[in-house]
């Protein structure tokens, strides 16, 4: 019964933000007809074309053509691409996914050994360096950070070559050697978060009466670290966890314009430029659902954990 | 799922067929080898007729010709036309079309095609599709057939009124008649045939072997989108891209011994064009101010290094055959004449402006920066606005609902293109311009068949425009191109072209 209130809940979220954007977009100036015929048309051309791309409709009309496309698994047509979003879709959307599961990944192996290294010893030279060190990644901002990879570790060092992306259809192994490095871009603020999250969230367990029982049983710190402080620490950690996937999504998109990863945030911000509606509505939509989705589904891990 | 399948399928064969076109063989005696361009804008059409971004044809210039073409020296030659003549009273236009040339997938060009061709960009079909850009010169075209002439296929465009200038619009690309997949297969006549083209990524394309003209000596050519010149330059200092055309006089500064440039002048009137309908430029003694407060010369330091050049009219430096070098002078850089000029017209303590500035051009963001501070000099604060590139098209230059902007405007090679922005009462009239002087000049220049005529009203009609000082006319920016050690050829032309048939690799010894 709740699960399925919830559902109708994330439902109604994704629709309301999709007429939002169709919304917003129909406010903007300029239309694709505009954005497509540029500085030499005429009215009466930009007219007709206006006519032919069904711009003329009123606003329920084009919002409810697009949306009983969407139903029937058409997400239409990029007019600036002359062919089908699903096809973009198919082209962007894998490099997307391969940047966004890398820099997960590469959260997850940085930050869980630091957090127990900071959580076992604090206060050492170690951990008062750490926190100086996640205050600075935290506080850089994530195309500053790229600008900062693409500069160090492309151009000084010789690393990788900046801006030379593949694409996963074109060779995948060299399109994750060249992820690696957004990735880490994206990656290193959400490390000092996760690691600054775990520590405290161990510490705050450490305080708490059962580790006295454990050392009184005569268990080691790591023991107890391990068995009793990480297993606790970790249902809270989880659900921040979510939130950082939802923040790597939208990372991703600033992440691709410094690294030139023709993934959907780039796809998404040439289409605003160009009035590329029916792209911009599709991307809308996937990002939206990601992110309404992940929320829901952490929403649900909290509350069982509440219960429990 | 399937489509999606079949697309990677492709993609890789088609990434499988390029690879195997690799090797530096000799071939024909042409050197051979391949070649990448950065370029910084994505393509808006594959299609000729529906391109309308300067950085699009500059590319797909590759693939197609028109019946005639420009030189690098800004003449017309023969292309897909063998010759052509223009009746005396320019009514008359006179084809001859070469008979050796075939499209890229085989086809012979006919004068069907042509005809078809030109009937399209003329909007003149029966079924007009509304994407294509069509010429508004053609719309004096009455009438185009094709005929026999000594055994030649020649096509005749007729004139409802006489019109030597048109010529300079037949540079328009002829397609096949019967092609139906231009926007995402391109095919033309040009020296390179397209190959593939991925969103975001780039174009490749390869040497037409069966081109009738001199076959051009590169085997593969890419164009590499870059989101930004940054971007692309960081390709470059990472050795990816061989030819870059847009460098700034910062970056070129950077550029280490690998490559070299060259340099030439952009085919732009880059002006501050201001809306003479609102106040205060609607009075001339303020827009003149303006003039006398812009110093031109610092902003070719600043931003060309010293490149570029200056202009004082509405045609462009490169354009030479009209160009009116007189204009250049007519307000030589003097705050104290421009404080002088604003007290006459009411505004001793001078104004607030607001100036929009398309975002997407870095190059008129930093002209607009450095011009708001030189008129801080005379007391006068510009604003700058930066809009996207969709909403200056809307407000600025479609609405003409502005006070004042910069940018840069480009033409075919014909003076009536450049300066038909400010006919009065014209949709393209941006900045409100009037002047029945103007007009005058330009509407008898447009209908002279007499050369010497024609250049000395076009020379009357950019006089008005600076007299009347109906805009910061301020240069055609510099065009630093950045070439690898190892190719030579690159050449500049007086339109938007990135020539790779020209370009070739210097045989290492």
């Amino acid at each position: 019964m709740k699960a399925g209130k919830k559902i109708i809940s994330m439902i109604a979220a994704v629709w309301v933000l999709s007429f939002v954007t169709f919304l917003a977009f129909s406010v903007l100036p300029g239309d694709a007809a505009e954005a497509r015929l540029g500085t030499n048309a005429t009215p009466e051309q930009i007219e007709a074309l206006r006519e032919e791309m069904g711009l003329n409709d009123n606003l329920f009309v084009r919002y409810g053509r697009w949306i009983g496309g969407v139903f029937t698994g058409d997400l239409g047509y990029s007019v600036r691409y002359a062919r089908p979003v699903s096809e973009l879709f198919a082209q962007t959307l894998p490099n997307t996914l391969l940047l966004a599961g890398l820099s997960f990944v590469l959260i997850l192996a940085l930050s869980f050994p630091l957090g127990l290294l900071y959580g076992r010893y604090p206060g050492s030279v170690g951990d008062r360096a750490g926190v100086f060190l996640n205050q600075t990644f935290m506080a850089i901002p994530a195309f500053f950070l790229g600008i900062l990879v693409s500069v160090i570790l492309g151009i000084g060092l010789g690393l990788f070559v900046p801006g030379a992306f593949v694409s996963y259809n074109e060779g995948l192994g060299a399109c994750l050697a060249y992820l690696f490095f957004p990735a880490l871009a994206i990656a290193l603020p959400k490390v000092a978060m996760t690691v600054r999250f775990l520590r405290s969230a161990l510490l705050s367990e450490k305080r708490k009466e059962y580790v006295r029982t454990a050392r009184s049983k005569g268990l080691g710190e790591w023991e107890i670290l391990w068995k009793h402080l990480l297993p606790n620490a970790l249902a809270a950690t989880v659900t921040f966890l979510g939130v950082i996937v939802s923040e790597i999504v939208a990372g991703s998109i600033v992440i691709e314009q410094v690294f030139g990863i023709n993934g959907i945030g780039r796809l998404l911000v040439g289409s605003v430029a160009n009035r590329d509606y029916d792209v911009v509505q599709a991307l809308v939509l996937y990002i939206g659902i990601v992110v309404i989705v992940l929320n829901g589904v952490i929403e649900a891990l909290v509350q069982k954990e509440a219960e429990s | 799922m399937k489509r999606f399948l079949f697309t990677v399928l492709l993609l890789t064969v088609a990434a499988a067929a390029l690879s195997g076109c690799k090797k530096d063989g000799t071939k024909d005696g042409k050197n051979g080898g391949a070649v990448v361009v950065g370029i910084t804008q994505d393509l808006d059409s594959l299609d000729p007729h529906k391109a309308v971004a300067a950085g699009t044809k500059e590319v797909l210039y590759n693939l197609f010709e028109g019946l005639v073409k420009s030189d690098p020296a800004g003449n017309l030659v023969p292309a897909v036309a063998e010759s052509y003549r223009i009746s005396d009273d320019g009514k008359t236009y006179t084809f001859v079309l070469r008979s050796d040339v075939t499209f890229h997938n085989g086809k012979k060009l006919t004068a069907e095609d042509v005809v078809y061709s030109l009937k399209r960009v003329a909007g003149k079909l029966t079924t007009s599709d509304p994407e294509v850009q069509v010429l508004a010169a053609f719309s004096v075209i009455s009438d185009i057939t094709s005929a026999k002439e000594n055994d030649k296929d020649t096509v005749v465009v007729t004139l409802q009124e006489g019109n030597t200038e048109l010529i300079g619009y037949f540079t328009a690309s002829i397609v096949p008649c019967d092609y139906t997949e231009q926007k995402t297969k391109p095919v033309g006549t040009g020296p390179f045939k397209f190959v593939s083209y991925t969103p975001m990524s780039g174009l490749v394309m390869e040497r037409n072997d069966n081109y009738y003209g001199k076959a051009a000596s590169l085997e593969k050519v890419t164009f590499s989108i870059s989101e930004s010149t940054d971007a692309a330059f960081l390709k470059l200092q990472a050795g990816e891209i061989d030819i870059f055309p847009y460098l700034t006089a910062d970056q070129a500064a950077q550029l280490k011994d690998k490559y070299y440039i060259e340099v030439g002048e952009m085919s732009l009137v880059q002006g501050l064009f201001l809306n003479n309908k609102v106040e205060p430029f609607n009075k001339k003694e303020v827009r003149q101010a303006i003039n006398y407060a812009i110093d031109k010369d610092e902003i070719l330091t600043m931003l060309n290094g010293g490149g570029g050049k200056k202009i004082g009219s509405g045609v462009y430096a490169g354009f030479t055959a009209y160009f009116n070098e007189s204009c250049v002078d007519t307000y030589p850089y003097n705050p104290e004449k421009a404080k002088e000029l604003l007290r006459n017209a009411g505004y001793p303590d001078g104004f607030t402006f607001t100036c929009t500035v398309p975002s997407n051009y870095t190059y008129h963001v930093q002209t607009a920066e450095i011009i708001a501070s030189q008129l801080k000099k005379i007391g006068v604060t510009m604003k700058i606005q930066t809009v996207e590139w969709a909403s200056w098209l809307s407000d600025v230059y479609h609405d003409h609902n502005h006070e004042a902007t910069i940018i840069g405007l480009d033409s075919q090679l014909a003076p009536s293109d450049i300066l038909k922005y400010y006919i009065s009462g014209s949709a393209k009239n941006f900045i409100n311009y009037e002047s029945e002087a103007f007009d005058a000049a330009y509407r008898e220049a447009v209908a002279t068949t007499d050369t010497a005529k024609k250049k000395e009203l076009y020379n009357k009609a950019q006089q008005c425009l600076a007299d009347d000082a109906a805009s910061v006319f301020l240069q055609s920016p510099s065009l630093m191109v950045a070439v690898r050690n190892g190719y030579a050829g690159y050449k500049f032309y007086p339109v938007y072209v990135q020539d790779m048939q020209s370009v070739y690799k210097v045989k290492s010894k």
